[in-house]
């Protein structure tokens, strides 16, 4: 069974919101009517979104680390937002495991985002009706777009390629190997609602040389003419390796 | 949570419209085997239809909750999953029961299903009335595990919350009760006003419970595992959004720490002790007015105990919006 989701990676991440304003546009454009906002241009505006980015401050100064962390609906493999649902508006699609909401059928009784751990859901304020991130499913199966394009809206924004889509249970996609290498993780584990989208962690490439690495103890080919010299009181790495 | 006005009055108005009519059943039932005198048809109308006339308006209040009112009648779909959706349809049916019960009282149509002298006379009202006794528990079931059932609201997620519940509901019922029969069947004040006091000590063991465990409870998540990153020092900088959002405003209800506390010691007041107060006063003067009051007290401490368990219940989402 197809599940779809996306795999951000927070060590590619810089928080340019690029994902947010593409998300916005996409979505408040769509058949679904528009996302409200209110009081755009006003002190204090504020509006729905299906996806914003946080950033959060890891440390004590000054060995602190900026982590810029996108978040939208995870569409859980066991999404507790769903069976609490009264009237069926909220539903998990069984062909590819979008979650989504019937916006005809949504009574905005709010319940949902109660039982969702991670304030995945907004009510659009003006439909009132719930709404939250449907993996942009409107334009992943438009085949009037070209192949590449037919991805969510914020993936096609990433300007680092931050986020990767595709089929998590699929063991050979790329989001799938991206999980599986680069310890790819689920949010809130401990509420057992199996988030399909994943989070990929920072790192730190860094590489330790050993002084004893940068000379050659052995050249079969004698490519280089003479063996090279070496200091006889040093430990080797064939002296340590050689048991 | 943000506590919702529309919630709060919901719960208490049908939880006491519940009590209420259990305080019916439970008279019929005693004057079945003849420990109290019946009361006329009438008594049990005119207390039936002031019943009724609470759940509706818990009902007109939970319209102010839906964002598409017109809507509400797709919300009974889900009833195989959803606590919500159980509880919308039990709360017409046990409407209807209610409103039967009392009409039939009231017409004084009450015939022996079961033959003459076969106990309980007057079977029809009796029959009626247990499905209604029935659909009331159930309503307070569906009312607590609505809140109950969301694991992640660990304030909520106790046996204690639906228990909770129904003796608030039942003990508001029974308070209201000791006022209505003041007026109308004097010899049975004594009966309500002592089940009213007893019903309210009870909640107050399980509500104390409650804020007990609540006071100590250990929340699962915490901002690392909500991140994934492990570190014991992490902070917000920014939450996406400068003007508030919707999950700025439903899960958090804005006020001090303390303007909790005090809640918390303004519902303990008015919910178990001076209403208990007043029902002996009340009782020992013969005083329709302080058994009034007792109901008004308790009432409002009711409301102000609502507030409490909304406010008090920390959203695990909530950890995503630390800082603007
Ligand atoms: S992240 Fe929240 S809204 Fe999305 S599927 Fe999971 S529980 Fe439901
Ligand atoms: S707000 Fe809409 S989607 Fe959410 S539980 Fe209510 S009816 Fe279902």
């Amino acid at each position: 069974m197809t599940q779809l989701a996306l795999v951000i990676d927070l060590n590619v991440c810089v928080g340019c919101h690029a994902c947010v304003t593409n998300c916005k546009q996409w979505n408040t454009s769509g058949s679904a009517g528009p996302l409200v906002d209110e009081r755009p241009y006003g002190k204090d505006p504020t509006g729905t979104f299906f996806n914003r980015v946080q950033t959060f401050e890891v440390g004590e100064f000054p060995h602190t680390e900026t982590v810029h962390f996108p978040k939208s609906c995870l569409h859980c493999e066991d999404p507790p937002c769903v069976p609490v649902c009264p009237t069926g508006a909220s539903y998990k699609r069984k062909e590819d495991g979008i979650v989504l909401v019937d916006y005809d059928k949504c009574i905005g009784c709010k319940y949902c985002t109660w039982a969702c751990p991670y304030g995945a859901r907004e009510i659009d304020e003006k439909q009132q009706v719930m709404k939250k991130c449907t993996l942009c499913v409107d334009r992943i199966y438009d085949e009037t777009l070209p192949e590449a394009e037919r991805k969510p809206a914020c993936v096609l924004a990433c300007p680092t390629s931050a986020r990767l889509f595709g089929d998590v249970h699929d063991p050979e996609s790329e989001v799938s190997a991206a999980i599986r290498e680069q310890g790819g993780y689920p949010l809130m584990p401990e509420w057992g609602t199996q988030p399909s989208n994943h989070y990929l962690p920072r790192r730190k490439t860094k590489m330790k040389i050993h002084k004893d690495e940068l000379v050659r103890t052995d050249n079969p080919l004698k490519k280089e003419g003479h063996l090279p010299k070496v200091d006889e009181n040093e430990n080797f790495l064939e002296d340590t390796a050689s048991w | 949570m943000h506590p919702a006005f529309s919630v709060i009055f919901l719960t208490t108005l049908i939880g006491a419209g519940q009590g209420l009519f259990l305080a019916l059943m439970t008279v019929q039932a005693y004057a079945d085997i003849g420990a109290l005198p019946l009361p006329a048809g009438s008594y049990f109308g005119a207390n039936s239809m002031i019943a009724l006339a609470l759940l509706v308006a818990g009902l007109v209040a939970s319209f102010f909750h839906l964002g598409r009112p017109e809507r509400a009648w797709r919300s009974a779909a889900m009833w195989r999953t959803s606590w919500l959706s159980r509880e919308v349809i039990v709360l017409p049916i046990f409407m209807g029961l209610v409103f039967v019960y009392g009409l039939l009282h009231y017409l004084g149509y009450n015939p022996n299903l079961f033959g003459e002298n076969a106990p309980p006379q007057g079977e029809l009202t009796y029959l009626v009335g247990l499905l209604g006794v029935i659909a009331a528990f159930a309503l307070f079931i569906c009312t607590g595990m609505i809140y109950g059932c969301l694991k992640f609201l660990q304030e909520w997620s106790t046996p204690l919350t639906p228990i909770n519940y129904t003796l608030f509901g039942i003990a508001s019922g029974f308070t209201l009760a000791t006022v209505l029969t003041a007026g109308m069947a004097p010899e049975l004040v004594k009966f309500y006003g002592g089940w009213a006091i007893a019903f309210t000590v009870l909640a107050f063991f399980t509500r104390g419970a409650s804020l007990i465990r609540n006071q100590r409870i250990k929340h699962r998540s915490t901002l690392a595992s909500a991140i994934g990153v492990r570190h014991a020092q992490i902070q917000q900088k920014a939450q996406g959004a400068m003007g508030g959002s919707f999950n700025t405003r439903e899960y958090f209800h804005g006020k001090t720490a303390a303007f909790l506390k005090s809640i918390k010691w303004v519902f303990l007041v008015l919910v178990f002790p001076l209403p208990i107060l007043l029902l002996v006063l009340g009782l020992q003067n013969d005083s329709g007015a302080l058994l009034g009051l007792a109901f008004v007290t308790q009432y409002v401490g009711l409301l102000a105990e609502r507030w409490f368990f909304f406010a008090q219940a920390k959203h695990p989402q909530n950890l995503y919006y630390q800082t603007i």
